[in-house]
């Protein structure tokens, strides 16, 4: 839509804008009904929301279950690992916007920003140690089409310490992902 | 909420299970899992995306992951739809010819590119392009886009829906219902994988 698109042409931890392809709805013409599908108001700032929200019951609805995947830490995966799941997966896909957010809630939450650069930088291939391997190894193997997620990555994963609890936070946390990535894909471009 | 949960029920998942339990613990994430379920299978309004382009695209898109129960609950549902038998045995032919192994394409232009993965561009065949009509081909041909090779799409795609008569409101939730059954067919896979595995 915009004249003045800087798209990336390589995977960032950099703040990025992201530029719709379709008309987003207008602030002004947002109702209550749309701000119950944006959940947090703010949303209304931002364009990928406020064009999400032309189907405001599916948005509601996608965007409590990725919030609880993510932010409800009371129990399972440490948030960093969810966000490595989350950034990996964008790495495979190759959503660069995606995996911009994700990666640097990653280096956030682990302190290990070279390592989540190396990940951004080599590719889903970078030996990050055996538990963020095992990590990205399921993550990966949950975004391939036929999904090649198997019993080995449930025993790698357990290996690496991971209860079933948190192979759950895993699965869910990389299963979003294939729906995010698609979203932000497709609908739109990230801009610098 | 009436309708039983979906993935619960596609994964196998008893109630007063293991993986019960566990699910229980995002109980936020469980029920809205639904609700986005509900809300693109059993939308207030349909006026955008019918219920029966819906459940094609459904069928078709996890059918391209492969035979599971997933596939066989939305190839029965578009079977349920009404002239939903014919179109379901047409959409059974297009997952052959689509079918294939992702994710694949190419970057932008620049380092990335020694990346690039070149595979299948599907596209309906002209044989069943009159009896599936203009609104649900389009849909089709990026379906599998989506499923395949996202990092693909550009703005000319979201131009080609446009003219094949789809909404920017009917685009908005196409793509979350391909992208919501990309997370869904996952979930279940994973699930019933990790229900597999002795400890």
């Amino acid at each position: 839509m915009s004249a003045t698109v800087n798209p990336p042409v390589v995977f960032t931890q950099d703040e990025l804008g992201w530029v719709s392809w379709i008309d987003p709805l207008p602030e002004t013409e947002l109702t209550e009904r749309h701000f119950a599908g944006l959940v947090d108001r703010a949303r209304a700032k931002s364009e990928y929301f406020r064009l999400l929200v032309r189907d405001p019951d599916v948005l509601e609805a996608r965007t409590r279950t990725d919030k609880d995947i993510f932010y409800n830490v009371a129990d399972g995966l440490p948030r960093a690992e969810r966000e490595l799941a989350a950034a990996a997966t964008s790495r495979y896909n190759g959503c660069i916007y995606c995996a911009s957010v994700h990666a640097r809630f990653a280096s956030t939450y682990s302190k290990r920003r070279d390592d989540v650069q190396r990940l951004l930088d080599e590719g889903v291939g970078a030996d990050l140690g055996q538990r963020w391997n095992a990590v990205v190894k399921a993550s990966v193997a949950l975004a391939e089409t036929p999904i090649a997620f198997g019993p080995d990555n449930i025993q790698e994963l357990r290996q690496a310490g991971l209860d079933d609890a948190e192979i759950v936070d895993v699965i869910n946390g990389a299963s979003f992902f294939n729906w995010a990535n698609r979203l932000m894909l497709s609908l739109g471009e990230p801009s610098k | 909420m009436s309708t039983k949960d979906i993935i619960d029920t596609l994964a196998g998942i008893e109630p007063g299970s293991a993986l019960d339990a566990i699910r229980a613990r995002r109980l936020q994430a469980r029920e809205n899992a639904q609700k986005s379920y509900l809300a693109l299978f059993e939308p207030i309004d349909a006026s955008d995306f019918s219920l029966a382009e819906r459940a094609a695209v459904a069928a078709f898109v996890t059918g391209l992951h492969g035979e599971s129960p997933v596939a066989s609950f939305y190839r029965e549902k578009l079977a349920a739809t009404t002239d939903g038998a014919a179109l379901a045995e047409a959409i059974q032919v297009e997952i052959e010819r689509g079918q294939t192994s992702g994710p694949y394409g190419a970057f932008p232009a620049g380092p990335l590119s020694i990346e690039n993965k070149a595979g299948l561009i599907y596209r309906v065949s002209a044989e069943r392009k009159p009896g599936l009509g203009a609104r649900l081909v389009a849909v089709l041909e990026h379906a599998h886009l989506l499923v395949f090779r996202p990092r693909d799409a550009a703005s000319a795609d979201m131009k080609a829906l446009l003219a094949a008569g789809w909404s920017a409101s009917g685009i908005v939730t196409f793509s979350q219902l391909v992208a919501f059954l990309s997370f869904q067919v996952r979930v279940v896979s994973g699930l019933r994988t990790l229900a597999a595995a002795k400890a």
